[in-house]
């Protein structure tokens, strides 16, 4: 019974396991190195709108981007066996239509800001589907199909820019970039919230998710049962198309102007980690979005842990890397396996040696 | 005997050989037609050798990745370890340090991130992805924590050996002055070429990089062979290492300086490189020659948007990404249409 | 006295999770014998092979060779022992040549000296009379030569102890004999061969010695001489013989219904050529012949899992189009594959999910089942076919090959099709689920569903098909019913008696 209960609590979150074990630590670290590291604090802005502040609110705010494409990718992932590897550049291009588009009208207002997320997402989407095509009906794969828009998409971005770094200023835009007046939550937070939310009503009044996980762990099986595989792959790259637009967006608008070179620079990497992190296997299949979302918050933490433990910026990534070394080698199968076989022969020998005690 | 060479000759060519003559292919066809429509420049074999000059490091690091990758894995921070040892290496030729011994230091640099990158994939079965991407991240930070600020070498020793070159008097041309400029050539081209060359014989005449074809092309079958699929796996992310360290040397006898930024981008342009030259991702398929070209068509190409007078950089990008997709499109069709040739 | 013996494997068990895959087996090989490994499909043959090369690690026994005592723990102690394998799937690289794969992973120096390794497998090739040139790569072989490569690369590693895993099943006439003198050969060269196969015609021919397994346990060893045919199929196939034969009777007294339900004019594939069908409502039918012969590429064609390249199909009377998979589902077809692992579960959902895809696909995406009545659904099929589970959320690659076939028809049936196409449904799972299966397949027709029902073993389809549809090379070479549906009839007309 006891042996049932702790293999029970060891695969009780099942994926979720090293992620959550991953938050527990980083916490527990935070909280030894500094007590008041979460406390969550009310202060008031430039507009004077009272907001909520403090190291968690920073860390869940800073994290909305990856955890928007965290989620999107986590489809792909699943779906095509590979990963995105343009989410970066792609954003880049989204973020410059958005710009263009709000740049194009005299002012701007809550119609013009929705007409170019719109077509930010439709560029976004277009571009996954080149993608996606390349992936599904090329069978090429994911990681060498998006190295082409990997390459050149952030110079596409900077003609769309016409090579200059135009800035947008309107407070709809620093709505959404930082806080809605009267709201004291951050509102890429609340966008998160709501895209989280998205996907769990597509996934509940759609069969996305068996369809998905169906076609990546056995294509042909899939394909025998009637799914076309090649529309499910397509549609994962398109939704992430949409979560691509979403974060450059929100990239955007918290900066209040658009750099092709450096907005979501390097995201496509912790995109994938995130989706590592979250116990998804980046060779598809099964997914877990939650994971993946958790993923993104881990990096993000990280990241703000060593930026409070004054870590130079440019260092970070130095620290980071040794943490997820620790973490995947703590997830990789090869420990897992010699653990539990550790863990059956203490508990064996325990046995031994109580059934010994009894003998006498 | 000579019968059998005849009938060895007949026989067919198989994927990487096919991929690899394409690119050859393609690659003099486009340096032809620059020469025919823009002439000037790329007539002089200076031209080619500046292009030698100015990817050394790239090709060196291209034939690790094709190791890899005909393995059936990845390694992304090949251009993360080469900006690390530039660091590092100009760092310690600054506190005076000996050539020798920092040629050493780079060699040994790469050689460790191999060793521990080989070991996490093979052995403890982590997704390489992930663990060269750690590897990516690790050598990237480290590089900014030696120096955020750009070095020069200050180094008499290493300059003068930085600043000998190969000068071919009769490959040169003749300045509007009327002097006889030779064509140049640096160490680190010979260095390249001399990798390229070795790491051709090792994939052809050496029992381990045929295994490497072995486990790429089908793994269990591998280890049914008896062939030991762990270690062979290993060797190949050591190789990488090796010669990415290597590579950040030669990097370093280039520009003479390091940089937080150095060799930005260059695991994509190695993949890229790879890829062109007719190295699949999924393994077991792919030459290190091929590779060399594909290095090469992709510096032509760049040098023939400068040329046209396109010279804001992201022409190049885009053009770079648009013969991405050319070869990628072109390998997936020929292939496709070879494995339902073999099909019938 | 006994004569000497080279592997002796003493009271060997291997477990699998849900199943006891062997169960104490004894076997024992002598120096320069021919020892068929017999038994049907699950009884352990596989296991026990895979056991002895290493590929599966034994729970227990013991394994001496030459009277030493050796641990296998990988393919590569197998080979230091002195045992090689050709197994019945191809091992090899397709991506390297010939003579590389002959010599790969053999040689312990640096450097590899192709010009010598492909003089070297030339000569071997010629010996044994292989069509194969040592340069070609071996992806561009066909299957039957890549087998011969593969015996070749096992002969020339001189070992004590070669394991034929099925060689001969995707070997012609003239390919079998060349494989028996070559085994004959090696006899006299007192190599040891374990020889496992289906076709009890080559038992006979050249083995000396029969090893009987059946459910993971062992029957008997005989000398071959001494056991005549129909004994060792009783001894196979156990007390399995009387409990069927009763089974077919009600098959026999069933009146034909007289509307046909499918019907195919010239239908061909990227794999199958242009062959005539038709079925009816509630009759079961089944396609044989050899494997290769285009039976599996005919069901395929059918069901429009391979690309679908002529002919018309007409669907009670009415000419429908069926391209791709989708389109037999939504008219009423299921299909369930032969290849299990590959083309029927996905291994990593649950029973509960594998057991609703195919309803969920044709009632499309966007109008899914809800959790509960999923739930509903899979326990309703876990109870009716008696699917052994921990629960319905057991990831399905966790269950025995039998079990899984079962999620599998749970699939399909959920789907309520009107004509239902198994295709080697009985296929390495064990007696009593088999049994089972051909009794639903008799429930089914009798409830109205038209069956195609494919089977390697032709008794298994004597009992439960009315009409035999004989393949070989590709083409329908005969349609057996009534009185003709006997075993000796449906052999004479694979191996193409003249007629």
């Amino acid at each position: 019974m006891k042996k049932n209960g702790k293999k029970a609590f060891l695969s009780g979150f099942g994926q979720l396991t090293i992620p959550l074990i991953a938050i527990a630590l980083l916490v527990v670290f935070n909280l030894i190195r500094d007590p008041g590291f979460f406390s969550i604090g009310i202060s008031h802005n430039n507009n004077g709108n009272p907001v909520l502040s403090g190291n968690i609110i920073g860390i869940i705010n800073g994290a909305s981007e990856l955890a928007v494409l965290a989620m999107g990718m986590t489809l792909v992932t699943a779906a095509c066996g590979g990963q995105d590897i343009s989410v970066g550049a792609a954003a880049a291009i989204a973020g410059s239509v958005f710009v263009k588009v709000l740049k194009s009208g005299s002012a701007i207002n809550a119609g013009t800001v929705i007409l170019a997320f719109v077509m930010a997402c439709i560029v976004a989407m277009l571009f996954g589907t080149f993608n996606g095509t390349l992936v599904a009906v090329f069978k090429i794969q994911p990681m060498i199909a998006t190295l082409i828009l990997y390459t050149c998409g952030r110079s596409i971005a900077y003609w769309i820019n016409g090579g200059a770094t135009p800035t947008v200023s309107s407070p709809i835009l620093s709505g959404i970039g930082s806080f809605i007046p009267g709201v004291p939550i951050p509102t890429p937070v609340l966008i998160v919230v709501a895209m989280a939310i998205l996907f769990k009503l597509l996934f509940h009044f759609t069969a996305l998710g068996l369809f998905t996980q169906s076609v990546g762990i056995n294509g042909s099986a899939a394909r025998l049962n009637g799914i076309n595989a090649t529309f499910i792959k397509l549609l994962s790259f398109i939704i992430l198309g949409v979560c691509v637009a979403v974060s450059g967006c929100i990239g955007v608008s918290r900066l209040g102007l658009i750099n092709h070179e450096t907005l979501l620079i390097d995201i496509e990497m912790d995109t994938i980690l995130a989706v590592a992190i979250g116990g998804n296997s980046l060779g598809g299949g099964k997914f877990k979005l939650s994971g993946s979302i958790i993923g993104a918050y881990v990096i993000q933490m990280l990241t703000i842990t060593l930026y409070a433990m004054k870590v130079p910026s440019t260092d970070v990534k130095a620290y980071k890397a040794i943490v997820i070394v620790l973490l995947v080698v703590i997830g990789s199968p090869v420990i897992k396996e010699r653990f539990g076989r550790w863990i059956s022969r203490l508990a064996e020998r325990r046995r031994k040696v109580s059934a010994k005690g009894a003998e006498e | 005997m000579k019968k059998l060479a005849f009938l060895k000759r007949k026989e067919p060519l198989n994927d990487t050989q096919l991929l690899m003559t394409i690119t050859i292919v393609i690659f003099f066809v486009m340096y032809l037609s620059a020469v025919l429509l823009l002439g000037g420049g790329f007539l002089h074999p200076q031209q080619i050798f500046d292009m030698l000059n100015d990817n050394a490091s790239l090709i060196i690091v291209s034939c690790g990745l094709t190791i890899v990758m005909i393995g059936g894995g990845i390694d992304i921070s090949v251009g993360a370890v080469t900006s690390l040892v530039v660091m590092s290496c100009v760092l310690y030729l600054n506190k005076g340090g000996n050539i020798f011994v920092s040629l050493l230091l780079a060699l040994g640099i790469g050689l460790a991130f191999g060793l521990v990158h080989g070991f996490l994939v093979s052995y403890l079965e982590i997704q390489p992805f992930i663990v060269t991407l750690a590897g990516l991240f690790f050598a990237r930070g480290m590089t900014t924590i030696l120096s955020v600020n750009p070095q020069k070498v200050q180094h008499t020793a290493f300059n003068n050996l930085r600043a000998k070159k190969i000068e071919i008097s009769w490959l040169g041309y003749r300045a509007k002055n009327g002097t006889l400029v030779p064509a140049r050539i640096e160490l680190g081209v010979v260095a390249a070429l001399f990798c390229v060359i070795l790491v051709w014989i090792l994939l052809k005449y050496i029992r381990l990089g045929r295994n490497f074809y072995a486990i790429g092309g089908n793994q269990q079958s591998a280890l049914m062979l008896g062939i030991n699929v762990k270690r062979t796996r290993f060797m190949s992310y050591v190789l990488s290492g090796l010669l990415s360290g290597l590579a950040g040397y030669v990097f370093m006898m280039h520009t003479g300086a390091g940089n937080a930024t150095n060799a930005a981008g260059m695991e994509m342009n190695a993949i890229a490189s790879s890829i062109i030259g007719g190295t699949l991702l999924t393994g077991g398929v792919g030459n290190v020659i091929g590779t060399f070209f594909g290095t090469l068509s992709l510096t032509t190409i760049k040098k023939i948007v400068v040329s046209s007078g396109l010279n804001d950089p992201w022409w190049q990008s885009i053009t770079t990404g648009g013969m991405l997709c050319f070869f990628i499109l072109l390998q997936s069709v020929v292939l496709g249409r070879r494995q339902k040739k073999a099909k019938t | 006295m006994q004569e000497e013996s080279l592997l002796t494997m003493r009271r060997i068990d291997k477990r699998f999770p849900g199943v006891l895959a062997l169960n104490g087996v004894d076997f024992t090989l002598r120096k320069g014998e021919i020892h068929a490994l017999m038994g049907e499909n699950g009884a352990g043959k596989s296991t026990l092979i895979k056991v002895l090369t290493g590929v599966y690690q034994m729970d227990g026994g013991e394994i001496r060779v030459e009277g030493e005592k050796v641990s296998i723990h990988s393919p590569q102690d197998a080979q230091n022992a002195g045992i090689s394998t050709v197994y019945q799937e191809i091992t090899l690289c397709p991506n390297l040549t010939v003579a590389e794969n002959m010599f790969i992973g053999r040689s312990r120096g640096a450097w590899v000296r192709q010009n010598k390794l492909e003089e070297r497998a030339d000569e071997i090739l010629t010996k044994l009379g292989i069509p194969a040139r040592s340069t070609q790569l071996l992806g561009s072989c066909s299957l039957a030569v890549q087998q011969m490569v593969a015996i070749a690369r096992a002969v020339d590693m001189q070992c004590k102890v070669l394991i034929l895993d099925e060689p001969t099943s995707s070997l012609d006439d003239k390919e079998v004999k060349q494989l028996f003198d070559l085994m004959r050969d090696l006899k006299k060269q007192d190599v040891g061969i374990i020889f496992v196969t289906h076709f009890l015609d080559q038992v006979y021919e050249v083995s000396d010695r029969i090893t009987v397994l059946r459910n993971g346990e062992l029957v008997g060893e005989y000398l071959t001489e001494e056991l005549p045919q129909l004994q060792l199929v009783s001894k196979m196939i156990g007390k399995e013989l009387e409990e069927l034969s009763n089974l077919g009777d009600s098959e026999e007294e069933k009146i034909m219904q007289p509307e046909v339900f499918y019907e195919a004019e010239g239908l061909s594939s990227t794999e199958a050529l242009p062959f005539d069908f038709s079925i009816r409502k509630g009759e079961v039918n089944g396609f044989t012949g050899l494997l290769g012969s285009g039976r599996s590429e005919s069901v395929r064609a059918i069901f429009g899992a391979d690309k679908v390249t002529g002919g018309t199909v007409k669907i009670n009377g009415k000419p429908v189009k069926i391209q791709r998979p989708i389109d037999a589902m939504k008219h009423g077809i299921g299909y369930l594959a032969e290849d299990r692992k590959r083309d029927g579960i996905i291994a990593e959902l649950s029973v509960r999910e594998n057991i609703i895809l195919a309803l969920q696909v044709m009632n499309g995406m966007w109008r899914p089942i809800s959790r509960s009545e999923s739930e509903s659904f899979a326990d309703e099929y876990i109870k009716v076919l008696n699917i052994k589970t921990a629960s319905r959320e057991t990831p399905v690659g966790s269950l025995s090959g039998g079990n899984q076939q079962k999620v599998i028809l749970a699939r399909w049936l959920l789907t309520h099709p009107d004509y239902l196409i198994l295709d080697e449904p009985t296929r390495g799972i064990d007696v009593g689920t088999k049994l089972e299966i051909q009794k639903l397949v008799l429930k089914l027709a009798e409830e109205g569903v038209s069956v195609t029902f494919i089977s390697s073993e032709v008794e298994e389809m004597l009992r439960t098909c009315s009409r035999l549809i004989v393949m070989r090379d590709r083409h329908a070479v005969g349609e057996l019913t009534g009185k003709d549906l006997n075993q000796t009839q449906v052999m004479k007309t694979i191996a193409g008696g003249e007629s």
